[in-house]
């Protein structure tokens, strides 16, 4: 049987879901748009039935892209996500208003459940559920009390399964529910069901005053200066998690990758195949692999805040600093997320109900500067920015960082304020939203939402990312067949024969790249990015920096024929310093730094990033205007740092 | 006198009168927000906007603009 599981949102369904599924479940998109459908299966003693998990939702009348999808599936029964029977997950201490959206399903005519979870909660609040007179009033539904988070009520579930399906088709319940197109009558029939719940006087004992401590504590993580204290503290924690603690597990997946690629090559015959795969192939993995551990740290705390209630709370305090953007507090954690990793700041913005607001987040993301542009922007300014100190105290080096990274916040928030002129909107944006009790994250919930986000962005943005960083090591491989004429004239000269044989694979490799396809574009590309301050050297690098902005220093080191690793670091920096142009000045001056440094703050120079867009668009058409707009508003700027400043 | 949600002070309890209808007015009826629900504002944001209302023992966060579509008298 095909189940469907219903609800309204903070009533627990993922932790039904999780405690039905475990772990036979596979996340996707619903068709056409890009929100969560998560699918599972779990067996009764007879046979194996298909749950799907819709989006949380208030009613059958969708206000939010969410709940578009639920109105869309639940009122077109040739659909073929269409149910034949319903979970609805209600909260058994909210149990009137959840009713609301039961009744609309409950008139569907589906056979259907209803779970009164959460049952200890309401229990506490001191509310007492006349269940005898909810049955009277849906006479069809089975009805089940549970507690998901401890797995109470599993047994009671699969049994009215088994009924349901027994009942079989045989008996179809009445569809009394009929779709109404205008928005006054869709409100006046809400009111009249409501009116209904509360008449039949379910609730035998209520108590208006919800527990004291909760209130204590929203007041102090909602304050004005706590709640934001608290609010950069978490914040602070994170962080150095992602920048200190995921470097280990990266280095180590890196460090294998390495390994594996060497002992590939080591081991295959010599041959185009060898080489594709072991310069092609593997490091593609490797580049997919080595964003996991950042991934799978912020979700971890993501997931944590979310299901404790605290996410919320963010929201509601940040809201007002964002909407002038035309953003919304939800957008707060992915675009702080950016600031590790843009990866991750997107894939959680699906949290953002609002289409517009979700797209505004994803677009600008990506101009926050993320952990992989540090090591371009710590070697261009040990390079042109000179190690003073301004009054004294100040580092100058330090300064510029701090400016390069204001710069991408004034840019993500002042793109996302043009974008809500531009861009006209049906609806208005609106914040209503649920403040859940605080509750002590299920670990369960919580590793199952890692895994996902981890398993979608390899299976999904994985395949991007691995074509296309073979197509960048084709181009940078394989050159024309002045090439080899090339090589045989540098194995005649004077340098190369007095060289030592290090040297001289250096010397090779840089010829092999500036030869290669990718450094003949680099050189046609020159006249373009002269205005900019850069030669054809440079333009190599961007090239193929566009993998990976970090693959810069690699690519800069390997062409300037410098070994790439960190004793080298030094002499490559000494080298550039010493780098002179045709007319004998040096090529990496001032201008040229800050130009490069400004192009870096701005470009989309990330093939990850583009991937998870695609994926979280759901087609190629907005990362590509994000390409080309992150790459108009690197060049221009460049242009004018460069031109003011030589 | 009747007031709008936005403006009453907090721990003030107070009871809907009505709403004006709008794209997002049913969306606040499915909240629970019907004529004749108690309701009280318990503690606002920084900057007083959005501000998080109880009602039946939920929390419930509203823009000021939202509340604006509220009318309340003391209860």
């Amino acid at each position: 049987m095909k189940i469907a599981l219903l609800g309204n949102p903070n009533t627990g369904k993922s932790s039904v879901f999780n405690m039905l599924t475990g772990l036979r479940q596979q996340v996707g998109n619903f068709p056409g748009v890009t929100v969560d459908k998560r699918v599972g299966e779990f067996s009764t003693p007879k046979a194996t039935h298909q749950l799907i998990d819709f989006p949380g939702s208030y009613s059958l009348y969708a206000r939010s892209l969410d709940e578009q999808i639920v109105e869309d599936i639940m009122s077109d029964s040739s659909h073929l996500d269409y149910p034949h029977a319903v979970i609805y997950v209600a909260d058994a201490a909210n149990l009137e208003r959840n009713l609301l959206f039961f009744s609309q399903i409950y008139d569907l005519g589906l056979p259907c459940i209803l779970l009164l979870n959460m049952v200890d909660r309401a229990q506490k609040k001191g509310i007492l559920i006349n269940e005898g007179l909810l049955q009277e009033a849906f006479p069809n539904a089975h009805i089940i009390r549970s507690n998901a988070r401890i797995g109470f009520g599993k047994n009671r579930i699969i049994e009215a399964i088994e009924l349901l399906s027994d009942a079989g088709q045989k008996e179809k319940s009445l569809r009394q529910f009929e779709f109404l197109s205008n928005a006054q009558s869709q409100q006046k029939d809400t009111e009249a069901r409501l009116e209904k719940i509360r008449n039949l006087g379910l609730i035998q004992q209520s108590n208006l005053n919800g527990p004291k401590q909760a209130k204590t504590l929203d007041k102090i993580l909602t304050h004005p200066v706590y709640g934001y204290f608290i609010f950069a503290i978490l914040l602070l924690i994170i962080f150095q998690f992602i920048f200190s603690f995921a470097t280990i597990p990266m280095d180590f997946i890196d460090a294998q990758f390495v390994r594996l690629s060497l002992w590939s090559s080591a081991v295959l015959p010599d041959g185009l195949l060898s080489d594709l795969i072991s310069q092609g192939l593997i490091p593609g993995i490797g580049g997919v692999l080595v964003f996991v551990p950042q991934i799978a740290i912020l979700f971890l705390f993501i997931s944590l805040l979310e299901e404790s209630g605290y996410l919320s709370r963010v929201v509601f305090i940040m809201d007002r600093l964002m909407r002038p953007f035309g953003l919304n507090g939800k957008s707060v954690v992915p675009l702080l997320s950016s600031v590790a990793c843009a990866i991750p700041g997107i894939m959680s913005a699906r949290t953002i109900s609002d289409w517009k607001e979700r797209l505004t987040t994803i677009f600008v993301a990506p101009f926050m500067s993320c952990s992989a542009r540090i090591p371009v922007y710590t070697l261009l300014i040990n390079l042109v920015i000179p190690s003073k100190y301004l009054w004294g105290f100040l580092s100058l080096q330090g300064l510029v960082l701090f400016g390069l990274y204001t710069l991408g916040i004034v840019f993500a928030l002042g793109t996302a304020a043009l974008l809500k002129l531009l861009v006209k909107r049906k609806n208005q944006g609106f914040h209503l939203m649920e403040l859940p009790d605080y509750k002590a994250p299920r670990f369960n919930n919580v590793l199952i939402t890692v895994f996902e986000k981890v398993k979608i962005f390899i299976l999904d943005a994985g395949k991007i990312i691995i074509a296309i960083s073979i197509i960048l090591w084709g181009l940078a491989t394989f050159g024309p067949s002045s090439r080899d004429q090339h090589l045989e004239q540098l194995k005649q000269s004077a340098v190369y024969q007095s060289a030592q044989i290090s040297e001289q694979e250096s010397l090779e490799k840089s010829l092999l790249l500036s030869e290669s396809y990718i450094g003949h574009f680099g050189k046609w590309l020159e006249p373009a990015i002269q205005p900019l301050g850069y030669d054809w050297k440079i333009g190599v690098a961007l090239l193929s920096s566009f993998a990976a902005r970090e693959v810069f220093v690699g690519s800069l080191a390997t062409i300037y024929s410098v070994g790439d690793d960190n004793d080298n670091q030094r002499r490559l920096i000494e080298k550039l310093k010493y780098e002179r142009n045709e007319q004998g000045k040096p090529v990496y001056s001032l201008a040229t730094g800050l130009s490069l440094l400004i192009f870096y703050v701005f470009a989309m120079q990330c093939m990850a990033t583009l991937a998870v867009v695609k994926r979280e668009t759901n087609g190629w058409k907005w990362p590509i205007i994000q390409l080309i707009y992150m790459g108009t508003v690197a060049y221009l700027c460049a242009f004018i740092t460069f031109q003011f400043l030589s | 006198m009747p007031q709008t949600l936005d403006s009453i002070l907090l721990d003030q309890l107070v009871e809907i009168v009505a709403i004006t209808e709008n794209a997002i007015s049913p969306k606040l009826i499915e909240l629970g927000m019907t004529k004749g629900q108690k309701i009280k504002a318990v503690f606002k944001a920084p900057f007083g906007d959005p501000i998080a209302y109880e009602l039946n023992g939920n929390l419930i966060s509203m823009r000021k603009e939202e509340a604006q579509q509220i009318e309340v008298i003391l209860s």
